[in-house]
């Protein structure tokens, strides 16, 4: 099928490896990867800190370039539960409200559409190190995602995983980092020390604002963790 | 910014920085963590029993009136005398006036976290009464001169050595720092003032529309002695608290034990249905209900939001909430803390003196997922948000939004903005977390990310 | 107007536009907010299959699997649970605690089995029937009731004002000794509460209580602490 790929913008910026990956991957499988160049960002720093206006300016061209999508693959679980979620809340008693519902209804985060919609756990990667899996809160709590990405990594040849025993939010929540940055950090060092308990080499993460977060603590208390996207490791050869 | 925010920060920054102060939190909230699974893996089917906890409490919320009326009738039938306060002020002088016409001096209190959201012990101290806290955690705070730290746990922030100090310091009487010495400590303070107090005064975790009835839940039986001692009894509750039948409570009070203190029930959970009736022994001559509105009203008007009018109280939310967890109670600066205290709060205190508490969240969801009641928490933290800018937009968070759409929406300045930012990205290592840094909130404590030379969209753009 | 008047006034206000349904939170459209019609609203809630007895923790079918679970709950929670098969066992258990508790005055009420318990136990009884003095209730050892229910699923008691010699007696002693017929065992909460329902409505005791163990606060570093303020020592015997 024909698979738009929404790579949101903080991925697009700073993480565009894990979009590689996604294409790759994708590809891979046989299916036509569209990547629309217009759209940049869903509209979520906005509409989590209440401007829902602000919110509907950035988001409108995002729906109105995905509604023609056969499918629409978002390459991170906060972005994913963005359009899938509250795109209909957004866009609630406007002249996009149909619209915006029948995207939402053709939209998956990345591991969601292989495991949910392609069917496809294994990807032939290979990865041979120990790591550990962070549940994002929004892909978690919003979508559902947790079977998915776990189901993907079972098949990663090599690739020991090890479970945290504490579930918890690594404390970025998008602009909520930067108006109470004590609190959260003090999130991030509990993800850390959790994930250290694992003794992990890597954190695996299907959000990376998530690792954005826990590598900028890790680097800064100079920890040898390191962190990586999960299409990143199921492009792994 | 109004100082209730300002101090908000300022107590946030302190104890989110305060190590000793989150392992004490975590270490108390782990043995509940571990009965609380241990307990909801016990019922057949948990998520049914939420499911049909938030449709009954659906019920009756969303008809209170009819509900409140029933209640009242039953109760006025078998001799409560039942008062209605539409503020904290007038429940405050319905209360003192009961305490006047009685010529009470002493009144022994159970826990009730709604008269801390009225304040009643500091105003019927300044009357002159003696207030007694008869629970173990709010005799501890109220010797502390401090309010409860959560809405199930008042002590919980506290170490048996700072007990032990407290107790040496107050009462003269600590013989150890051992949790059972400081209880018997406890236990025999109280012993004469529950036969001797003029007034008992309670809480109440739930009213029954069909009989008539007040139901209150604890442990350590100071309830019970508080109602049944003193000549006069006194029961707050605020109107959101109702039932529709008796035969609720019999799933209500064990998902209240479950969610809130990990018990398959609590040890006491007492139904009254009125002062002593004709042919029983003991218990109060004259009990009164007052029944507490203090702008519940308004959350109730609010129709999303609506929901957060049938909170049990059990605290569920606090203890899986990541911010409560790094900051603890006091932070909050008001009676209601956690997830549940950042919805309600801006409702029952006013929106923009409050919203900080609905913005201080990263919107993880753990709340609503923990709720035995199924209130959408997270997203009305989100609503509250919204609500809040809709009437009071900030000028520069606004503005820098619509920048933001504007660069965002067009692939030239979006380019641009990307290449500028890789281009400066040696300038902002110089900066970095100092006054001059513009990312100063996140270089402070965290490193950002390298920014690539090549973005995904120019591999996009370069492959084709 | 009054104050009821007012807040009666408020609420009816409020409750003009309906709330969305309860546990709905995938769905948002504005279908869920139809005004003015809670009939409606009420009919779509979504149809409940089961009552709570199929949500509520497991209870097996037989009386003698209830009676093991009542155990092991009672056991749980520190409450010292005895099942005896005749009037002779219940006396040799009542001497049995008093001489090892040491009893010199025990307090109790009018009742077929608590008769025949403070008769068994020869010692000075403050009987609560006709009014008490409380400072004598004080002085007594055990508090000794009758009453209306073991609960199986919570290994806890019912008692009420009626059954159980007032609102003190089952509390302010530092031991409470709870005497119950073999037939007062009931599966569940839900069954008790049936119960309850069934003995005494529309004129109910003005207290009825769940007991479940002796009194206990976690109040200090979450350490379980027994006696906090209610007894310290529960003991129910079932003949």
């Amino acid at each position: 099928m024909t698979v738009t790929l929404f790579i949101p913008c903080f991925m697009d910026a700073l993480y565009p490896r894990a979009g590689i990956s996604m294409v790759e991957i994708l590809e891979r499988l046989g299916h036509q990867v569209v990547c629309p160049e217009e759209i940049a960002c869903c509209g979520q720093p906005p509409f989590n800190s209440g401007y829902w206006n602000e919110a509907r300016t950035i988001a409108t061209p995002v729906l109105e370039k995905l509604a023609d999508a056969e499918a629409v693959v978002i390459g991170s679980g906060s972005c994913g539960a963005m359009v899938k979620n509250f795109y209909p809340e957004l866009f609630k008693a406007t002249r996009h409200a149909e619209l915006a519902k029948q995207v939402a209804a053709r939209t998956w985060e990345f591991s969601d559409f292989l495991v949910s919609k392609l069917g496809v756990t294994d990807l032939g990667a290979k990865f041979p190190h120990k790591v550990t899996f962070h549940d994002g809160c929004h892909g978690l709590r919003e979508l559902g995602i947790h079977k998915q990405p776990r189901a993907l990594l079972a098949k990663v040849r090599e690739l020991e995983l090890v479970e945290m025993t504490e579930v918890s939010c690594c404390g970025f929540g998008g602009t909520f980092a930067a108006k109470f940055p004590m609190i959260s950090t003090a999130m991030g060092e509990v993800k850390c020390a959790s994930a250290a308990e694992t003794g992990a080499e890597y954190i695996v993460s299907s959000d990376s604002s998530c690792l954005m977060h826990i590598q900028g603590l890790l680097s800064r208390q100079g920890k040898p963790t390191k962190t990586v996207s999960l299409a990143e490791v199921l492009n792994h050869q | 910014m109004s100082t209730f925010v300002s101090d908000f920060k300022t107590r946030a920054t302190e104890k989110a920085g305060d190590l000793r102060h989150r392992q004490v939190i975590r270490t108390a909230l782990r043995g509940y963590e571990i009965v609380r699974d241990k307990r909801k893996a016990a019922f057949q089917s948990w998520e049914s029993a939420r499911q049909a906890a938030a449709e009954t409490k659906w019920e009756a919320v969303n008809h209170l009136d009819k509900h409140l009326e029933a209640l009242t009738a039953k109760l006025e039938a078998r001799g409560t005398k039942v008062h209605w306060a539409s503020t904290g002020e007038q429940a405050r002088e319905i209360i003192a006036q009961i305490l006047r016409d009685k010529k009470a001096r002493c009144i022994i209190k159970s826990k009730s976290m709604t008269s801390e959201e009225i304040h009643l012990n500091h105003a019927l101290e300044k009357e002159g009464f003696t207030v007694v806290e008869s629970d173990l955690g709010e005799f501890i705070v109220q010797l502390r001169h401090e309010p409860p730290y959560h809405l199930v746990f008042p002590s919980m922030h506290l170490t048996r050595g700072e007990i032990k100090d407290l107790f040496q310091k107050e009462l003269g009487d600590a013989p150890s720092d051992a949790p059972e010495e400081l209880t018997m400590v406890a236990r025999r303070v109280m012993r004469q003032k529950y036969i001797q107090a003029d007034v008992g005064f309670t809480g109440a975790n739930f009213a029954i529309a069909e009989t008539g009835m007040i139901s209150i839940t604890e442990n350590e039986g100071n309830a019970r002695l508080t109602a049944a001692l003193p000549k006069t009894m006194v029961t707050l509750i605020g109107i959101e608290k109702v039932l529709p039948r008796f035969a609720d409570l019999a799933l209500f009070l064990p998902m209240l034990a479950t969610a809130g203190a990990g018990q398959p029930m609590t040890c006491y959970n007492t139904m009254y249905s009125g002062p002593r009736q004709p042919g029983e022994c003991d218990g109060p001559e004259e009990w009164h209900v007052v029944l507490l509105d203090n702008r519940r009203t308004e959350l109730l008007a609010d129709a999303e939001q609506r929901d957060a009018l049938h909170c049990i109280r059990c605290g569920a939310c606090l203890n899986v909430c990541p911010i409560f967890r790094n900051v603890g109670g006091h932070t909050y600066g008001t009676t209601y803390s956690g997830p549940v205290g950042a919805v309600i709060t801006p409702h029952l205190r006013g929106l923009q003196e409050w919203k900080h508490l609905s913005n201080a969240s990263s919107l993880c969801g753990a709340c609503t997922e923990a709720c035995p009641v199924k209130i959408d928490l997270h997203h009305h933290l989100l609503q509250n948000r919204r609500n809040a800018s809709a009437s009071e937009p900030a000028f520069f968070e606004r503005l820098a939004y619509q920048i933001f759409g504007i660069v965002a929406n067009e692939p030239a300045f979006w380019s641009l903005a990307k290449k500028l930012g890789w281009l400066t990205q040696p300038l902002q290592k110089v900066v970095k977390g100092s006054a001059l840094d513009p990312a100063r909130a996140w270089t402070k404590t965290r490193d950002l990310p390298a920014q690539p030379r090549e973005s995904f969209k120019d591999w996009w753009r370069n492959r084709k | 107007m009054s104050e009821r008047e007012n807040i009666l006034g408020r609420i009816r206000e409020a409750l003009k536009v309906n709330a969305p349904l309860p546990g709905w939170h995938g769905e948002r459209s504005a279908e869920h907010l139809s005004a003015g019609d809670p009939a409606a609203n009420a009919r779509n809630l979504a149809a409940r299959s089961g009552t709570a007895s199929d949500w509520l923790p497991l209870v097996g079918a037989s009386v003698a699997e209830q009676f093991e679970l009542f155990a092991k709950n009672a056991a749980d929670l520190k409450a010292d649970f005895q099942l005896l098969a005749s009037r002779d066992e219940l006396k040799a258990a009542l001497l049995k605690l008093r001489d090892a508790e040491k009893w010199r005055r025990v307090a109790s009420h009018g009742g077929e089995l608590t008769d025949f318990a403070c008769k068994a136990l020869g010692l000075p009884v403050t009987l609560t029937d006709c009014g008490y003095d409380v400072q004598e209730m004080e002085q007594c050892d055990a508090g000794i009731t009758e009453c209306d229910a073991l609960i199986a699923q919570t290994g806890g008691v019912a008692v009420t004002s009626r059954s159980a010699g007032g609102r003190a007696l089952s509390v302010l002693p530092p031991h409470h000794v709870v005497l119950a017929r073999r037939e007062q065992l009931v599966a569940d909460l839900p069954a008790a509460f049936a119960l309850l329902q069934q003995k005494y409505a529309p004129d109910f005791p003005s207290m009825i209580s769940f007991i479940t163990g002796p009194s206990r606060t976690g109040d200090i570093e979450r350490i379980l602490v027994l006696g906090a303020h209610g007894p310290k020592k529960l003991t129910i015997l079932c003949v």
